[in-house]
């Protein structure tokens, strides 16, 4: 297979080369950290191999008609056009981008008033953050199946209210086509949020007493004085937060499997899942290849003005 | 609020004003959002079926059971397979302890050499590192496959262990780069002086002052690798699949009539591990994902 030599070309040869000493006096470039680079063989491997390699292996191969086995027939955008015009795949983009659209905005809203109510020096902070942080240490899995219980539409919250006297509420969202994603997006919430609160508390426990003491003098209320003030001196906290929620969001696949297994029929299908049915279960490597490498381009089109953002202009360690 | 901001003296606190009704009504049921889902799982798994298809998932169980419990842990089916989650359990911890011990060895090392011994390419390497864990894992899944089958661990524990290291390699470095990154510079020299090589300086110096960054790495490593689903269903056999994938299997299995005493009980059971990891580890556990979080 032609993959395994891919793997060894991208690797440098310096450490392997530099093991006899010619000049002991004053060690070569290439000797010089010889312990050090030894021991960054396999971060050097993983990069190198793994990350560059891997990614460069799966757009390649995104080209060719691969089904059972990666085969190099290259057969031009035929994967891609596939792609686009198979429903499965458009469900689940507009999936991704409904659940990614509520969920970027109802975790910074969310997380952000959390951590300012937390922020109000309160009694029993440490009670309430560490209640809204437990489902951040809890897997999709189980996140996915608790609430498929919570919103089972015979035994869960729907059969509560009714049987409160409301007979005709109905909130069954897990076997609703139309709005089983939202389903999906509450339960991601409950899982994610904490997260975000906790990195917004920590971003407005660095603000400067002073500045709050100058808005109190001003007579600025509390709310103007976060919205005014406050936020806009958050932007690099705020910039790191979309940027985890956006990666979380693509990687979206465990939650969707366990809370509703795609179903009811396609109705919530998301890309993740898309690229590992076609690559393990439908022996289908191209479509999966080509899926793939559109995830890889979506998180491209954020990291890239993410990352002028953050390093273009001026220029820090 | 104008009337508070008059500046006649310190603003007198009273304990039940409008704003304070409000914080704190608004922080309770957002609380309860949060705390009711593992408040259902308790009470279901804790009722017999009858009592759980008669009444509400949110009352308290009229007759406790554990018989869910147990059932969960010893003789739950996944398939023909009848053994409960507790193969699943030894599953995870096979796979959870050489990852943690292998990925935090390497992590900490790389962090180190990034740190203090920094060679032509290592902040290059360093770079492509930290992309890299922003790359979807279903760009590299087949490709890793590929490796995989190539070293033979393919569908073996090692295999799994092997990915759990190269993916959280990222972050983990990240972090010991930054924590050593903060060891001052005088220590590091003074022992360069006395002749203390690489390994010398880790061994001696390092590793000895930075045990709460282990540890903060082994909550996060603990956690990611126990919750993991996507890595242990894909480069894992049946026989090795880790607890998550187990008990996905067992509740979402769609022969049978659905037990949901025992799925409650058997997802309390997977999640246990990390909400006790969770629990008894406080600030340092916020300290992990912050550390994860924020870039230094």
């Amino acid at each position: 297979m032609s993959d395994s030599e891919m793997g060894s070309s991208p690797e440098p040869a310096e450490p392997f080369l530099s093991v006899r000493p010619k000049n002991p006096g004053k060690p070569s470039g290439l000797l010089r950290n010889m312990s050090a680079k030894l021991a960054s063989i396999p971060m050097i491997l993983t990069t190198m191999v793994v990350f560059v390699g891997g990614t460069i292996w799966t757009v390649v191969y995104s080209f060719t008609s691969s089904k059972l086995l990666p085969k190099l027939n290259f057969v031009g955008l035929d994967q891609y056009e596939r792609l686009w015009s198979t429903r499965r795949w458009l469900i689940s983009i507009e999936n991704l981008a409904i659940y990614g659209f509520f969920s970027m905005i109802f975790t910074l809203v969310i997380g952000f008033t959390l951590a300012a109510l937390l922020d109000r020096k309160i009694r029993g902070e440490n009670i309430f953050r560490t209640i809204f942080l437990y489902p951040f240490a809890l897997s999709f899995v189980v996140t996915g199946l608790a609430w498929q219980w919570i919103l089972n539409p015979d035994l869960g919250v729907q059969n509560v209210v009714r049987s409160m006297g409301w007979e005709s509420f109905t909130f069954n969202p897990l076997n609703d086509p139309d709005i089983v994603i939202y389903g999906i997006l509450i339960a991601g919430l409950w899982q994610g949020t904490g997260l975000i609160m906790v990195i917004m508390l920590a971003g407005l426990r660095g603000i400067d007493e002073e500045i709050w003491k100058a808005a109190r003098v001003d007579g600025i209320g509390t709310v103007k004085t976060y919205i005014r003030i406050v936020i806009p001196m958050m932007r690099p906290v705020f910039v790191t937060a979309l940027v985890l929620i956006a990666s979380g969001i693509i990687k979206i696949y465990d939650l969707v499997v366990a809370q509703t297994n795609g179903g009811p029929g396609i109705a919530s299908e998301v890309p993740a899942k898309y690229v590992i049915n076609y690559m393990f279960r439908a022996q289908n490597l191209g479509q999966g290849f080509a899926a793939s490498t559109m995830m890889l381009l979506s998180v491209i089109i954020i990291l890239i003005p993410w990352a002028y953002l953050e390093f273009g202009g001026k220029k820090r360690g | 609020m104008a009337e508070a901001l008059t500046p006649r003296g310190p603003k007198p606190r009273r304990r039940f004003s409008r704003t304070n009704i409000m914080l704190y009504g608004t922080l309770i049921v957002f609380a309860l959002y949060y705390a009711l889902p593992l408040y259902v799982m308790i009470v279901t798994s804790l009722k017999g079926m009858p009592e759980i298809r008669m009444g509400n998932i949110f009352s308290p169980p009229v007759e406790v059971t554990f018989q869910p419990w147990v059932k969960a842990w010893a003789e739950a089916c996944t398939g023909i397979n009848c053994e409960g989650l507790s193969r699943g359990f030894g599953n995870s911890v096979k796979i959870l302890i050489p990852s943690l011990i292998l990925s935090i060895a390497i992590a900490s090392v790389n962090g180190y050499a990034l740190a203090n011994w920094r060679f032509k390419g290592s902040e290059v390497f360093f770079t492509i590192l930290i992309i890299g864990a922003f790359i979807p894992y279903q760009v590299m899944l087949y490709p890793l496959v590929i490796i995989l089958r190539e070293l033979g661990l393919y569908g073996s524990v090692w295999g799994l262990v092997l990915v759990h290291t190269v993916f959280g390699m990222p972050i983990l470095t990240l972090l010991f780069r930054n924590y050593f990154t903060s060891v001052p510079e005088e220590l590091f020299k003074a022992a360069r002086v006395d002749g203390a090589g690489f390994w010398g300086i880790y061994f001696r110096i390092m590793l000895p002052m930075s045990l709460p960054i282990f540890v903060v790495a082994m909550i996060l490593q603990v956690t990611g690798i126990w919750n993991d689903f996507l890595f242990g269903v894909i480069y894992t056999k049946p026989a090795h699949y880790p607890m998550t994938v187990q008990l996905n299997n067992i509740v979402n299995s769609v022969q049978g009539v659905k037990e949901y005493n025992v799925n409650m009980a058997a997802t309390l059971l997977t999640g246990l591990v990390p909400l006790i990891i969770y629990f008894a580890s406080g600030k340092l556990f916020v300290r992990g994902i912050a550390a994860g979080a924020v870039k230094g």
